[in-house]
């Protein structure tokens, strides 16, 4: 009896190795919800509306693969994580896709073992002053109290940056883009540094907006996008070609509401992405109609940046526009 | 003996070892000991494994890599965004013990001191103390720590600072900003007096008490020595002609320059902390006072000793021994407490190296394995150190 405890045991230690080496695949779809990683509170981005549904631009890239793979965007599992903690829930295998507005950069393509499926968001690092201040430049900032999300890319950029103009200040970290705002709102800082886009998105939570400018300067490439573990191709292809679809969706014209009449389309780019013809779906081990679920339910790239951010916080598509009009988007091709 | 092998006997036949309870009880620890080897080399292998297998960098060579990003408060050390993750831990390591030692000093004057208070024959001393007691040590201490951090943050913006004595000292949401002290040539004298003047303390102290032991012959030691001990530097520093100048703060810009900045953040936490940590120790001295049988205190009233000396020489003695071990367990508390720092942003160890170095790095087990083997130094030292103290005040028992 005693040596079927210890062979019990030894079963369930083989069984927890096996289970970690498995598919994510397999796993989500066994679960029938998708484990996905988001922003605290960030609006525009990541936030719960008013029926405390969560919506925003990287949680439609949440909804967006849960629809590719479950068929329904709503078999999600929303995790808000700080920026300290979403490397780790990452790692740890608790989620199973991290869209947190999270910089692209080499070590942590590398060194912490992710895979960065693509860019849902060009941004940069700007600064957010008061208007009473009198500071129209960046470098007019010598000496400031300079509020910062901790163990985020824009840290370390505020360090160079400063470095580099060689001029001083004092950092005052925070956890959160929430604590920050509060924090900013009572003084304890003058200057609130992250990416433009979180700028505009914290602006909106403070008491006095219109009293804050956004200063010129951006001083950083920040490139974000959803990224998951390494190991599982398969699972980051999914991820990948999802993001993918709604950037291609928005590029061939398709969106929520015509994507039904396209079936009768004549281009054959318009009828693979819907799955009326190629085995895209079959590839990537998913549905024929993955593409179609994708678009139908959250939409193409543009509608889900017009919901979120250009219809509440006034953000321009700018340098996130297709490539044709002008803009960095540009998926490869579907074929 | 006889016991067993009568079992042994009604056991035997080969029916199963298992009748014999020292087989058996060996059997059972060594299962339990070997399931938990067992368990342990599954999770280091597992680990190992999973770590492997996602291609995550493991080794400690992080701590020679540039850190690039500052941290606000580096008092005993330079530190900027180019120095290495190792330094990171050290600034660190001196935050935490910085608060930990200043909570402990203050949380143990004024638990104290207020524990006595609680004693007080003054209704209304006594229960002013027992609702500040129960208040504090019932309201959870991280709560106590943002309530703290409102309070400094609702102070004056740096254009409308509150000024004491003439623009000497500046208080404001950024800080209390007082002039920094500058010693000039001869001003070594000064401690090099102190060192002296505590030595002197202790030797004269021990010469009274042998006196006193041999002709009874009292000496009033604690004035004598806080004259010594406050004397002999102020002599130093008036015999080398006062070189100590100020450097004092001016408003430039957005912040005041100069002068040392005590910021929000440290102030913040070191308040909630003591004053937290303060209300358990009040019991604790209180408990430890009560302990003692007021028979003492009647019968050295008795003898005509002076209640100073019935406090000093009957009661602390015997209260002591009760104060000092759970005066330990709230020693390691309020140190580990302090990691509550990563709250306010104030850069302690876990804030700094156990938090930004450790997503800088991405190197979870590594730096978290160092942190808690930080605490663990730390609290095993706080331990040993009131160990020691304990057996030299607990009585001697004949």
């Amino acid at each position: 009896m005693k040596f079927g405890k210890v062979l019990f045991a030894a079963a369930a230690a083989t069984a927890m190795t096996t289970a970690a080496q498995a598919g994510t695949l397999d796993d989500i779809k066994a679960r029938g919800e998708l484990n996905c990683g988001v922003a605290t509170p960030l609006p525009g981005f990541a936030a719960p509306n008013a029926e405390n549904v969560w919506e925003g631009l990287d949680v439609d890239v949440c909804r967006a693969v849960a629809a590719a793979v479950l068929g329904d965007p709503m078999k999600v599992k929303i995790t808000p994580t700080t920026s300290k903690e979403r490397f780790t829930v990452l790692q740890s295998g608790e989620i199973d896709l991290l869209a947190r507005n999270t910089t692209w950069t080499l070590s942590r393509d590398v060194n912490l073992g992710f895979e960065f499926v693509g860019v849902n968001y060009y941004d940069g690092q700007g600064f957010l002053v008061n208007k009473s201040l009198g500071v129209s430049s960046a470098t007019e900032l010598d000496g400031a109290s300079v509020c910062v999300q901790t163990g985020t890319t824009t840290e370390l950029n505020l360090a160079d940056y400063f470095r580099a103009q060689g001029m001083k200040y004092e950092t005052v970290p925070v956890a959160t883009a929430e604590e920050g705002a509060k924090v900013y709102d009572e003084g304890r800082c003058d200057v609130y540094t992250t990416d433009a886009s979180g700028l505009y998105s914290l602006r909106s939570t403070l008491s006095a907006p219109d009293e804050q400018i956004v200063l010129p300067e951006i001083i950083s490439k920040e490139p974000l996008g959803p990224l998951v573990r390494h190991g599982d191709q398969q699972w980051g292809d999914i991820a990948r070609w999802t993001l993918n679809a709604m950037i291609i969706a928005e590029e061939l014209g398709v969106s929520s509401a015509n994507i039904d009449e396209m079936a009768s389309s004549t281009n054959p780019s318009v009828l693979r992405l819907i799955g009326a013809e190629g085995n895209m779906g079959e590839q990537l081990g998913l549905d024929a109609k993955w593409a179609y679920n994708v678009v139908k339910t959250v939409g193409n790239y543009g509608e889900s940046f017009k919901r979120n951010l250009t219809d509440t916080l006034n953000i321009e598509r700018g340098i996130n526009a297709q490539w044709k009009d002008g803009g960095l988007l540009y998926a490869p091709p579907m074929r | 003996m006889s016991a067993e092998t009568a079992q042994n006997a009604r056991g035997s036949g080969g029916a199963s070892l298992f009748s014999d309870q020292r087989f058996r009880s060996l059997f059972f620890q060594a299962l339990v000991i070997g399931l938990l080897g067992a368990f342990l080399v599954f999770i280091v292998y597992n680990t190992a494994h999973n770590i492997e297998k996602r291609g995550i960098q493991t080794g400690f060579a992080f701590l020679d890599a540039a850190a690039g990003y500052d941290i606000a408060i580096s008092p005993f050390m330079e530190y900027t965004a180019t120095h290495t993750h190792g330094r990171v831990f050290l600034v660190g390591l001196f935050n935490t013990l910085l608060v930990s030692f200043l909570g402990i000093i203050a949380a143990t004057f004024l638990g104290v001191f207020l524990g006595v208070l609680r004693l007080s024959p003054n209704w209304l001393v006594s229960r002013i103390v027992y609702c500040y007691v129960e208040f504090t040590r019932n309201v959870p201490l991280l709560l106590q720590i943002l309530l703290w951090y409102a309070i400094f943050l609702a102070l004056p913006a740096v254009k409308q600072s509150i000024t004491m004595f003439n623009d000497i000292i500046i208080l404001n949401k950024r800080g209390l900003i007082v002039p920094e002290p500058l010693p000039g040539d001869g001003f070594m004298l000064v401690p090099v007096a102190l060192v002296l003047a505590l030595f002197a303390s202790i030797f004269f102290a021990r010469w009274a008490k042998k006196t006193q032991a041999a002709t009874g012959k009292i000496y009033p030691v604690f004035m004598t020595n806080t004259a010594m001990i406050i004397g002999l530097p102020l002599l130093a520093f008036a015999v080398t002609g006062f070189p100590l100048d100020f450097a004092y703060a001016e408003l430039k810009g957005f912040n005041f320059k100069g002068g040392v900045v005590i910021k929000p953040e440290f102030t913040a936490l070191w308040f909630a902390l003591s004053l937290y940590t303060a209300a358990f120790i009040s019991e604790t001295v209180r408990a430890g006072i009560q302990s003692v049988s007021h028979g003492q205190t009647e019968a050295s009233e008795a003898l005509g000793l002076r209640p100073s000396w019935t406090m000093r020489l009957i009661i602390l003695p015997q209260a002591l021994r009760v104060i000092i071990p759970p005066m330990t367990s709230q020693y390691l508390n309020l140190t580990k407490n302090s990691s509550l720092a990563v709250a306010i942003g104030y850069p302690d160890i876990v804030q700094s190296f156990g938090g930004v170095t450790l997503n800088q790095t991405g190197q979870a087990i590594e730096v978290i394995f160092i942190t808690m083997l930080v605490y663990l130094t730390i609290s095993l030292l706080i331990s040993g150190f009131m160990n020691w103290y304990n057996n030299r005040v607990s009585l001697v028992e004949r």
